[in-house]
């Protein structure tokens, strides 16, 4: 009973929150309905006993990615009011193509059904939660068979920080900065000069 | 009445379409557009781990990680993208993102 009553709780906000992200006037609105979409969709992993993807899905959506839409946000100087020129404009066919998509999903899950021998065809069989964790049942998945994904994984992620970093490097022309090896390198013959200077005549560069 | 696959479904199905209506509503800040791809993203784990925890298979879980990977590298790839292009045409508008256009 506990768990119907979350379940809809949690799916409502979810679902709610979705929509003001795209129905939010300013940008930075939409961020935090997006973080308060995050948070409750890992809550509905925690319901369907996904314990580590809940986790991290707080962590890496929530702490890493929404983040940093809120710093681009901020950062970027945009004009709100002009943004949200032309939202009706598109009202009609976004609403088309949604309900029909819709329609859609909700045909495949009124027709679809588990094939017999879907039972046989597991890849691998979630242990029983009395034995071990879900936690730890995974990472016995991940650190054997896909061993090669999560390498792979890693590698993705590495070339987007690199992507990203060299992407938004500036280096600006005109910028003075101190050159210590040019200060040190400097010989006494090219910055002291001496000049015999006369009486009364002074001394001319 | 007990929760089953067919209302996470539902729960997914409802966050696709509404990752899709956002891409639709918002052409001028990419911003929201990026952030609806997010959800359309969040709405396929769900799906994922919803068919994980029905059918007592632990690779739709495993996958579902390798989604979130690929989420989090395509927001810091894109928002980067964003970033050099406002810095050098001082808009995000999409209507106006028509350079290679001719």
């Amino acid at each position: 009973m506990i768990q119907t009553l979350a379940f809809y709780v949690f799916a409502a906000v979810t679902v709610v929150s979705a929509f003001m992200v795209i129905a939010a006037r300013n940008p930075v609105h939409s961020v935090l309905y997006l973080i308060l979409a995050f948070f409750n969709s890992a809550a509905l992993f925690l319901l369907m006993g996904a314990e580590f993807i809940a986790m991290i899905l707080v962590i890496v959506y929530v702490g890493a990615v929404a983040v940093l839409f809120l710093f681009v946000v901020m950062m970027l100087d945009i004009n709100i009011a002009e943004l949200r020129q032309g939202f009706l404009k598109y009202l009609p066919i976004g609403a088309a193509v949604g309900t029909a998509l819709f329609a859609e999903l909700l045909l495949v899950l009124g027709v679809w059904t588990t094939s017999p021998i879907a039972n046989e065809m597991l890849r691998a069989k979630a242990p029983d939660l009395a034995r071990m964790s879900n936690t730890q049942a995974l990472g016995q998945l991940i650190y054997t068979d896909y061993l090669f994904l999560f390498q792979a994984a890693g590698m993705v992620l590495l070339v987007a920080m690199i992507g990203a970093i060299v992407l938004t490097l500036r280096t600006r022309p005109g910028v003075r900065r101190q050159r210590i090896a040019d200060q040190i390198g400097r010989r006494r013959e090219e910055a002291v000069v001496l000049v015999k200077a006369g009486v009364g005549e002074g001394v001319s560069s | 009445m007990t929760i089953g696959l067919a209302h996470y479904l539902t729960v997914g199905a409802i966050l696709f379409t509404l990752g899709i209506f956002g891409i639709f509503l918002n052409r001028k800040n990419v911003i929201v557009i990026l952030m609806s791809v997010e959800l359309m993203l969040l709405a396929v784990n769900i799906n994922l781990v919803a068919f994980s925890a029905h059918l007592g298979d632990l690779v739709g879980q495993v996958f579902a990680m390798f989604v979130l990977t690929v989420a989090a590298a395509e927001a810091a790839i894109g928002l980067a993208i964003l970033v050099v292009y406002f810095r050098n045409r001082g808009t995000i508008a999409v209507e106006e993102i028509n350079l290679m256009k001719g």
